[in-house]
């Protein structure tokens, strides 16, 4: 398969026109709803409207995408321009969490929830510098398809699919619960009919082009998400400060918060559980002191999240798509600005919201609240109220402390804070479920590729023909999103939290290997199948072990007061198994006699060890790091267990360093040290 | 560009290969560059943010820096250097004539 820049591929050259066509009819589309609004047609219907024109949309694309040649089907044909191919990694990863959570994580935490912005773009740093450009180079089809050329063979091929499938899979169940949360909410459907809804609209636009088709249909995405979160903050900015512009706008609002809170504070409240009283306050702990556990937690969880963003397959594998290295490189630049423009529009959102809230609803009568409060005071399929108040000193007046909000509703919610019309709510709808479709397919595509590809077809039938490989691609895919459905269904909101696992996982089970891969010649065959072994299983053990088993943990690790703390929040739990409480509740009756874990010494290097009681469990913090940052202690141990291996082990051979040497120039082939690693 | 994945195709000889010296002097440049990005990811990422706290106190068009720095200001040195890091590659590419056709 050999492909060229210089050709005049007369559809890579009309994409220009095509999408601004696309755009172009979007807004008409908006503009038409919005009249019909006007002249009296029912939410309902154009929400339903909303829905289905879109996703048709979608699935037209993915059907004229269809294609039968192996090389379009896994990488698009290696002709995605930079330009194009970083709007479709935008819209690959901004899910459901970034589009509608986001900016409510940044409501509740404030300065703390910058992490999260911070982490999800400046890992492209990583991947531009580090890896990118040289999995381009290399030019196969996968991540794992590098790890088995580079490490040789199936031993660390099979390391990388593992790792690649639990992390991708924990993330597409929470797109698919994405999607039905937003499917349910604007069709009024059951939970379980709104995620076979979303997987419809998900394998319809994957199954039949693969990549090309994934690719195209995710370019349309982006544009979607990305006007449908910029209108309403923008016109919440004009209503707040009469200036369109709400990322230079919204620093007057955090200065009026910050003189809100202070006022508030005066007047002897406090703020509701979760939420933080100091927004631009940054490292504090609950009494807005400066905090050693918090500064600790919020760098631990940029890093985790940028190296983990450079180790995602589904993002990596983008970079497969472009015509060369050098679009390569410039791609990752374009992905990071899309991206840039809906991150540093998010605390807009959530100081907007925040300075509306603080204004209207704190302090006034119950009976008087705005029209918006009432209307979202209903259930959130999470199983809580979308927004609640709880009159807790019965004044009948809303107090800072007594009002709770769920952080989806800032974003969901904001055209209506703002009085805009329904259509505007309905374009927040299709933005969220945009964003939510382009990840789960991405995501999807990886799963079903790593195992079609990598397993079945270079591990188990090397001689498959092109059509029965494409027909267990697509088998696999299906099986693998109906798996996903069924997990995300019976599942339901309650493994969102599984999310931020993956970041750990691939940043711990394949950074280390990928970019000593590249940038250290030494590496070994052992030492990267050793690294990712031990990434791995420590990175994805410490987050089982703290998670479910949080009492055993502050035993090893922790102080007897530690201890003791722990066992009494077991001991108190509501829905905890009742041996383990039994067990919390003797530790507790019989306190004198608790010593200081074995590995106390280990549990108090840093800060101590200590627990909390999240998600109905009690979760162990290892130097009071929440789990979200795992990867904090496995990445640096996989990079130190390859580079320690690598010494003691045979040097790689010198076809092995003429192999590294090709990949690391962007001129010329690649001189495969097993032909059969070639894929084209 | 052909994708030669052939090592017994003339065409698949690498510069690296018929030009040692050139190719690891690519290299040093190139390691180079990666380094001062790396640096650059660093400081924007972590080492401005160990001082939010003393940044705060200075508030521009209502932000306070620190707050801002995390918001915004990372964010664009994210954004400018990614762009700045493509075309400075680029150059050391064509400066040792490694350059795809």
């Amino acid at each position: 398969m050999s492909t060229s820049t210089g050709d005049k591929d007369p559809f890579i050259a009309s994409l220009g026109k095509i999408y601004a066509g696309y755009t172009g009819g979007f807004a008409a589309f908006v503009i038409i709803l919005a009249i019909l609004e006007q002249m009296g047609v029912p939410d309902k219907i154009i929400g339903y409207l909303f829905v289905f024109l879109t996703i048709g949309v979608y699935a037209y694309i993915g059907i004229i995408s269809r294609t039968a040649a192996v090389a379009e089907y896994y990488v698009a044909g290696r002709r995605v321009p930079a330009l194009y191919n970083g709007m479709a990694t935008g819209s690959d990863w901004m899910s459901a969490a970034s589009f509608i959570g986001m900016a409510g994580s940044l409501y509740a935490l404030g300065y703390g929830g910058l992490a999260f912005i911070l982490g999800w773009t400046g890992g492209y740093m990583l991947v531009a510098i580090l890896l990118a450009p040289y999995l381009r180079k290399f030019g196969q089809y996968t991540v794992p398809d590098f790890l088995g050329a580079r490490f040789g063979g199936n031993l660390a091929r099979s390391l990388g699919v593992i790792v690649l499938l639990t992390s991708s899979f924990v993330y597409v169940v929470a797109q698919i619960v994405g999607v039905g949360i937003i499917t349910q909410r604007f069709l009024e459907v059951s939970f379980l009919t709104a995620v076979f809804l979303g997987l419809a609209g998900i394998l319809v636009c994957s199954m039949l082009g693969g990549m090309r088709a994934v690719t195209w249909t995710q370019v349309a995405q982006y544009i979607i998400l990305i006007i449908a979160y910029l209108i309403p903050a923008i016109l919440m900015s004009m209503k707040v400060t009469g200036v369109p512009v709400p990322q230079l706008m919204y620093g007057f609002a955090l200065e009026r918060i910050e003189g809100l809170e202070n006022g508030f504070r005066a007047a002897g409240m406090t703020p509701p559980p979760g939420v933080t009283g100091w927004h631009t306050a940054p490292f504090i702990g609950p009494n807005g002191a400066f905090s050693w556990s918090a500064a600790l937690n919020f760098f631990a969880l940029v890093f985790c999240l940028m190296v983990g963003t450079a180790a995602l397959p589904h993002i990596l594998m983008r970079y497969f798509t472009t015509p060369s290295v050098r679009e390569a490189r410039q791609s990752v630049a374009w992905s990071l600005f899309f991206i840039f423009l809906l991150y540093f529009t998010a605390p807009a959102y959530a100081a907007f919201g925040k300075l509306e809230i603080y204004q209207t609803v704190i302090g006034q009568p119950i009976a008087a609240l705005p029209e918006w409060i009432k209307n979202w005071q209903i259930v959130s399929p999470y199983g809580v109220p979308w927004v609640n108040i709880v009159d807790v000193n019965r004044d009948g007046i809303v107090q800072w402390g007594e009002f709770r909000i769920h952080p989806d509703v800032v974003v969901l919610a904001t055209p209506e804070i703002a009085g805009l019309p329904y259509v505007i709510a309905g374009l927040v709808a299709a933005g969220g479920l945009a964003a939510a479709l382009s990840t789960a397919d991405g995501l999807l595509l990886a799963l079903a590729n790593a195992l079609s590809h990598d397993v079945y077809y270079k591990m188990i039938d090397r001689n498959a023909p092109t059509a029965k490989r494409l027909i267990i691609s697509r088998v696999l895919l299906i099986l693998v999103a109906i798996l996903a459905a069924w997990t995300a269904g019976n599942a339901g909101a309650d493994i969102l939290f599984l999310v931020a696992w993956a970041f750990s996982i691939a940043a711990a089970g394949l950074f280390a290997a990928l970019v000593m891969g590249v940038w250290y010649k030494k590496t070994t065959n052992a030492a990267a199948c050793w690294g990712m072994a031990v990434g791995y299983v420590f990175t994805f053990g410490y987050l089982i072990w703290t998670e479910f088993y949080g009492l055993s943990f502050v035993e090893l690790f922790g102080t007897k007061e530690a201890i003791l703390a722990a066992a009494r929040q077991t001991a108190a739990l509501p829905a905890a198994d009742p041996a383990l409480k039994a067990y919390a509740a003797a530790l507790v009756a019989n306190a004198g006699q608790i010593t200081d874990g074995a590995m106390s010494w280990f549990g108090q290097l840093i800060l101590t060890t200590d627990s909390v009681v999240l998600r109905g469990r009690t979760v162990a913090r290892l130097w009071t790091l929440n789990n979200i940052s795992g990867g904090i202690v496995g990445v640096p141990l996989s990079f130190l267990t390859i580079w320690l291996v690598s010494k003691f082990t045979t040097a790689p051979s010198q076809a092995m360093q003429d192999f590294i040497d090709d990949i690391r120039i962007p001129k010329g082939g690649v001189r495969l040290v097993d032909r059969r690693e070639a894929v084209e | 560009m052909p994708l030669v994945e052939n090592a017994d195709d003339p065409k698949g000889a690498t510069v690296a290969a018929t030009d040692q010296i050139n190719g690891a002097a690519y290299w040093k440049k190139t390691s180079g560059l990666m380094w001062t990005m790396l640096a650059i990811w660093f400081v924007a990422s972590f080492g401005i943010h160990f001082f939010a706290t003393a940044l705060n106190p200075i508030h521009i068009l209502g932000f306070p820096l620190g707050f801002y720095m995390a918001a915004q200001g990372s964010l664009i040195i994210f954004v400018v250097g990614l762009f700045w890091f493509a075309k400075r590659q680029n150059e050391i590419d064509e400066e040792f004539g490694v350059q795809e056709d």
